[in-house]
């Protein structure tokens, strides 16, 4: 050939220990490259950090609370005017008629610790929270020979009395405020300073059920966790097995044509319907038309089933697939059946694969609220835990997003912490969760 | 297989747990997110001192709530609406068109509407003209209909700051908005004389029709972002307020007063919302609470009379009771309702 015969052009005289200009130009854009790794990495890390710490920051005052430590005397007289102690007559005496008893001992505690003050026994009682007759009754009614005798009470102080201690009253914002005033302020001080009033570690936050606009002190989540609890119980018993089946039949069973095709892409396609079009779908179907119950955990679960089933198809297949067609054609060819290679072979060796995708889809639906707006599910629902798997499943009830979104909307200030407290508790779920599906990825999961 | 076993005792349970949800036994209630807090006090209460279970209160918005309330009669539909206004003739024709004839009025008291801005910004006393000239989407100017000019307050009333127009209101699902219209915007406009020039050219065959359409075009709030919609509860009101300082933003006496350390509120013709002020009728914008009861569900859902008649006691509605304290303006003639809830008296009786 002619062309090899020809010169070539003289190479650059420049030693490869020296960088020309082009390689100067590769690298400064590799290192500017890294620099915006680096960078957009920062930036999120730095979005999390403020995230965490405005969660915290608001919301880890839900998690104390301020008590009053009082003896209050049950008086046989406001009580029990018959002197029976019939319960049904006990029961007669509304939380109304136990306030009385709560302003009586604030004079007798102030009388025993030498506390002057110019405030009315009722202005006293008015640090208390509004729940603090309804636990005094609860208590009595439980026991109706604890009438006549004295006992020593720990009530939960009133949302401002708790927001002061708190810091988030104080005197100059309560300069228009009708609910409490600076002489009651004052009368906090000097029981702070007695020891009467203390702010301690309330595990009512995380057991306890929610509590109207007028005590926010009382409110908890623990009845809307239970809740939340059911409605994943339906969604795992409804989803799992279900998803798997389907997938399983697509992956193994199923002839490719273009039925398949379509169903395949209609999957595929359910995965990216926003939330709130189930739960308009749920309200139509499940209630208007198959009559289930509003509010209840099982309409919300059946909701949230329908959400989470394509996340765990498509898991569920990702993790057949990556099952290698060698482990199915030797148990073929040890004579199983197509049924038993999948059942005995690819199943087992999916399951990491499988419970991952499903752990991911309950996190999911665990922190889903939109849905739960339409079968309400969203209000004034929960005060009592529901005692059995029936009234958990049927017995209206909230989730806790439904709850928080709840407390974040009500007017009193107390709340917004309560909401902040909430996405703790909440957080706390899905990390944990998530956790256990990385886990079980990296223990279980094998490589071929 | 075992998980078809699973999904098919599953499904076993949730057909048989169907079944056993037709015995519902707490009241469910659904409705106006003002009454919310209250009805939310008085079920607490109640769950507290009677036997029965502690009712369901939803909120959603007093149309909403009566929209469900009037799906018909049965133990998967709301027994209760509670609504910041009275129940419309189209509403009450719609529940009929449902089964849903005979219904219980329960009027529990007066709520104010207050107006208010952030605790650092300017005071302002207001009077209806001011809103309507503030909001509304023509204004009279030298004797002819405008599209309002108005920026700032101080082009709305020359003794105000020149503090540009902003403000949150109640979206249209809230009863709170027609009472808005009705008592500020209306009131405005018939104070300014548009309502008479809305009345000269307005179309319609009879003078009825006519004096409904200058109703209607006094109503019609501007629509190039000076007035905002506010969809949700007061809490976002609130938020918009915090963001942009100028706002003014409506809301409900009790919202108001749990807030106080927040917002600064605007007294209306001279008189500040208390109240006692709104009782005495002094305070110009108030409106009734009221909750429906369907008649035909007293008797089958357990307490749910009880409720009702628990909600109008003396010592929950009456003027020393807790809603009181919580913001609501106890109604005088609480008496005559409580007969009406006791002999169940419907509407149209």
């Amino acid at each position: 050939m002619t062309d090899i015969s020809q010169t070539p052009s003289t190479p650059p005289k420049t030693s490869i220990h020296k960088t020309d200009a082009r390689t100067k130009r590769r690298n400064a854009a590799e290192r500017r490259f890294k620099a915006y790794g680096i960078a957009a990495i920062t930036a999120g890390l730095l979005v999390l950090v403020v995230l965490v710490g405005t969660i915290l920051n608001n919301g880890l005052g839900a998690f104390q609370q301020t008590f009053v430590s009082l003896n209050v005397e049950l008086s046989e007289a406001k009580l029990d005017k018959k002197g029976n102690r019939n319960l049904e007559d006990v029961k007669k005496v509304s939380t109304f008629g136990y306030a009385p008893l709560l302003k009586t001992a604030f004079e007798t505690k102030i009388e025993e610790l030498g506390l002057e003050t110019e405030l009315k026994s009722k202005d006293m009682a008015a640090i208390l929270s509004k729940s603090a007759a309804a636990e005094l009754r609860d208590f009595v009614l439980d026991d109706v020979s604890r009438i006549g005798t004295t006992v020593e009470f720990t009530f939960l102080a009133n949302s401002r009395v708790d927001g002061y201690l708190k810091g988030r009253v104080t005197r100059e914002s309560i300069a228009n405020d009708k609910k409490i005033s600076a002489a009651q302020l004052d009368f906090v001080d000097q029981m702070v300073a007695a020891g009467v009033v203390e702010k301690r570690f309330n595990a009512d936050f995380i057991f306890g059920a929610d509590a109207s606009d007028q005590r926010p002190e009382a409110a908890g989540i623990g009845v809307s966790m239970m809740g939340s609890f059911f409605m994943m119980l339906v969604v795992l018993a409804l989803a799992l097995p279900i998803g798997v089946a389907a997938s399983i039949y697509l992956e193994e069973f199923a002839p490719k044509n273009w039925i398949t095709d379509l169903i395949e892409v209609n999957i595929s396609n359910l995965a990216a319907v926003p939330s709130i079009v189930f739960g308009i779908l749920g309200l139509a179907v499940f209630i208007n038309y198959m009559h289930l119950p509003q509010s209840a955990p099982l309409v919300g679960g059946l909701v949230l089933t329908l959400m989470t089933l394509p996340t765990i198809i498509i898991s569920t297949r990702a993790s057949l697939k990556a099952v290698p067609p060698s482990i199915r054609d030797a148990a073929l060819g040890l004579g199983a059946s197509k049924m038993q290679s999948v059942f005995h072979h690819v199943l087992p060796l999916a399951a990491p694969g499988i419970l991952t995708g499903t752990i991911i889809g309950l996190a999911q639906a665990l922190g889903e609220t939109a849905p739960l707006l339409l079968i309400g599910m969203i209000g004034f629902i929960a005060s009592n835990a529901p005692d059995s798997i029936s009234a958990g499943l049927l017995s209206p009830n909230s989730a806790m997003p439904a709850q928080i979104y709840e407390w974040a909307k009500r007017a009193e200030p107390a709340f917004y912490e309560r909401a902040w407290g909430g996405i703790i508790i909440l957080l706390i779920f899905l990390v944990t969760m998530n956790t256990i599906a990385v886990i079980l990825r990296r223990r279980f999961e094998r490589r071929w | 297989m075992s998980f078809v076993k699973l999904t098919a005792s599953t499904l076993a349970i949730a057909a048989v747990s169907a079944t056993a949800a037709a015995a519902r036994d707490q009241v469910q209630v659904a409705g106006s997110s003002t009454v919310l807090p209250y009805a939310s006090i008085v079920a607490e209460a109640f769950g507290e001192n009677f036997d029965f279970p502690t009712p369901v209160v939803e909120s959603g918005g007093s149309s909403a709530g009566l929209k469900r309330f009037c799906e018909g009669v049965g133990e998967n539909t709301v027994d209760v609406a509670n609504a910041s206004r009275k129940i419309k003739d189209k509403e009450v024709k719609a529940c009929a068109e449902n089964g849903v004839t005979d219904i219980i009025e329960v009027r529990i008291g007066y709520d104010g509407i207050v107006f208010a801005s952030d605790i650092q910004g300017e005071t302002f006393e207001f009077t209806p003209t001011d809103w309507f000239l503030a909001l509304s989407d023509k204004v009279l100017v030298d004797g002819a209909l405008v599209a309002n000019p108005n920026k700032t307050w101080a082009d709305v009333n020359a003794s105000y700051p020149a503090q540009n127009l902003a403000a949150y209101i109640p979206g249209t699902k809230h009863g709170t908005r027609e009472v808005f219209e009705d008592k500020v915007i209306l009131a405005g406009c018939e104070a300014t004389g548009a309502f008479d020039a809305f009345l000269a050219g307005a179309e319609g065959d009879t003078d009825k029709a006519k004096h409904k359409a200058a109703e209607k075009a006094c109503i019609a709030l501007r629509t190039d972002g000076v007035s905002v919609d506010i969809d949700g509860d007061y809490t976002e009101t609130l938020a918009s307020i915090e963001s942009n300082k100028d706002g003014i933003g409506v809301f409900g006496l009790s919202f108001y007063e749990n807030n106080t350390d927040k917002l600064k509120v605007a007294t209306m013709s001279g008189i500040v919302p208390s109240t006692e002020s709104i009782a005495t009728g002094e305070y110009p914008v108030s409106r009734p609470l009221f909750f429906y009861v369907k008649k035909a569900h007293i008797g089958v859902i357990p307490g749910l009379k009880e409720y009702a008649e628990f909600f109008i006691a003396d010592e929950i509605a009456g003027s020393d009771g807790p809603l009181a304290e919580y913001g609501l303006v106890a109604d005088p003639e609480l008496a005559d309702t409580q007969g009406a809830v006791a002999d169940e008296k419907t509407l149209g009786m």
